[in-house]
């Protein structure tokens, strides 16, 4: 059996964007193959890892469970709009001078997920910092390098508010 | 991703008059979906048999919480997200706020909804024992109308409950009347975010003149479906906080328990951290009753 296609229209990093894909398509697949921002990674497909975490409307959401007529006409925000042209946001600044990334799978999604929370809180605790990113596995850094530069971009005045 | 997004239909009507009217239709042939943190998991493992699914997400008439003089209702599209940040929430009912917040994670929070988590039916599932222990009445609609019913009956039995294929599940109400109640909530998983529930109990109490005149306990994790533990709760009605009587609510509640081995736990595992967890419980309701603080 095979489902219609739908007409979705969803602005994307502050860029709109229109898509002719079957419902039930993820918005991460959309995002990789339709829009070719491939960013955003699949790990485990099941909301566990993370390492698909966009923003949408604001809120944190893993990518890979949001059937992309739920996006129709929402704002996603994903790791490609963090960097202003050449000029890295400073949780990607952070992310670098700290060794926050290695392998760098999970890194646009820890990258989201800490923008998502500093939004929320410019200058987490350490339990802040773990509670916000618990949704985000990383294999290679053992996290403290990760909460370090997420406390080393509070620091740097955090969060900028984006024009877009 | 094994399943294949081509093999369902995924529609959104966008009111609730329209979503219960197609329901209504053809009972049965449309799956409500609405954060999608059950439901995409299925898809995503080629485990999702519905062909047909029906968007929930963002429908207004399910997104509301309110507050009246004596009662809270949470509207079931409401996100575990805006239910840890509601303010009233935590004020009135925290174990229900304290559940929400460590329901998967942030990102899940901000999908999951709090009717999901109960018509999904996992004996698991977090808010279910908060629910059970605050005399939750849940609220459901279909074209047929509205009808209301305490939670305690809902669940019937393993992911089998009340509710008719043409209904939805509409709101929740929680009595404000527990502010006055010693209360309990513990979780036993393998970590804070992420993991599902090995066993959790939940409670509400008052002792007066180290008496237990009220009591309400729940748990998740040990039968087929969220469960109040009313032999236990006999047990304990009306008896002096000694140890006793802790010995004895052990015993009862050894055996009104019934969890099952799986890939979590195990049932004998499952059934010592229950009866710990009312020990624990009551050790805490024997010190703060001393002590004439009855706010856990």
């Amino acid at each position: 059996m095979s489902a219609s296609q739908a007409q979705i229209q969803l602005t994307v990093n502050g860029q709109q964007a229109s898509v002719d894909v079957p419902p039930m398509k993820r918005l991460l697949d959309v995002l990789r193959e339709d829009l070719g921002l491939t960013g955003a990674k699949e790990g485990c497909g099941e909301g566990e890892c993370g390492s698909c975490s966009v923003r949408m409307n604001g809120e944190l959401v893993n990518s890979c469970l949001v059937p992309i007529l739920q996006a129709a006409n929402a704002r996603i925000e994903t790791v490609e709009g963090l960097a202003i042209d050449a000029e890295l946001h400073p949780l990607q600044k952070a992310f670098l001078e700290c060794g926050g990334a290695q392998c760098g799978i999970c890194t646009p999604g820890m990258l989201m997920a800490a923008t998502h929370l500093l939004a929320h809180n410019p200058h987490p605790s350490i339990e802040e910092i773990r509670e916000g990113l618990a949704g985000n596995l990383c294999r290679c850094t053992g996290f403290i390098k990760i909460f370090d530069s997420v406390i080393a971009a509070a620091a740097m005045g955090g969060n900028p508010t984006h024009a877009r | 991703m094994r399943g294949n997004p081509e093999a369902h239909q995924l529609i959104a009507p966008g009111t609730l008059s329209a979503v219960i009217a197609q329901l209504a239709r053809a009972p049965g042939e449309w799956t409500p979906i609405a954060g999608g943190t059950e439901l995409m998991v299925a898809h995503a493992a080629g485990r999702l048999t519905a062909p047909k699914l029906i968007s929930l997400w963002s429908l207004p008439e399910l997104s509301f919480l309110r507050v009246t003089e004596n009662e809270i209702s949470i509207g079931g599209g409401v996100t575990f997200g805006q239910i840890r940040s509601h303010s009233a929430i935590a004020a009135d009912f925290p174990l229900l706020s304290r559940a929400a917040s460590w329901i998967g994670s942030i990102a899940n929070q901000n999908r999951a909804t709090i009717a999901g988590n109960i018509v999904n039916g996992s004996p698991a599932a977090d808010a279910p024992p908060a629910l059970l222990v605050y005399d939750a009445e849940i609220e459901l609609i279909s074209q047929r109308g509205l009808r209301r019913l305490p939670y305690a009956d809902f669940h019937l039995g393993y992911k089998r409950s009340v509710l008719m294929p043409d209904e939805l599940a509409l709101a929740l109400h929680l009595p404000r009347r527990f502010a006055k109640h010693a209360q309990y909530l513990r979780k036993v998983g393998t970590r804070k975010a992420m993991a599902i529930t090995k066993i959790a109990l939940a409670a509400t109490a008052i002792v007066e003149n180290e008496t237990i005149t009220e009591i309400r306990l729940a748990a998740a994790s040990v039968a087929d479906r969220p469960i109040r533990l009313t032999a236990t709760e006999a047990a304990l009605i009306g008896k002096k906080l000694s140890s006793n009587t802790m010995r004895e609510a052990r015993k009862v509640l050894l055996n009104e328990v019934r969890p099952i081995d799986d890939i979590r736990s195990t049932a004998e595992y499952r059934k010592h951290v229950a009866a710990n967890l009312l020990d624990e419980f009551l050790s805490e309701l024997a010190i703060d009753s001393t002590h004439e603080g009855l706010s856990a």
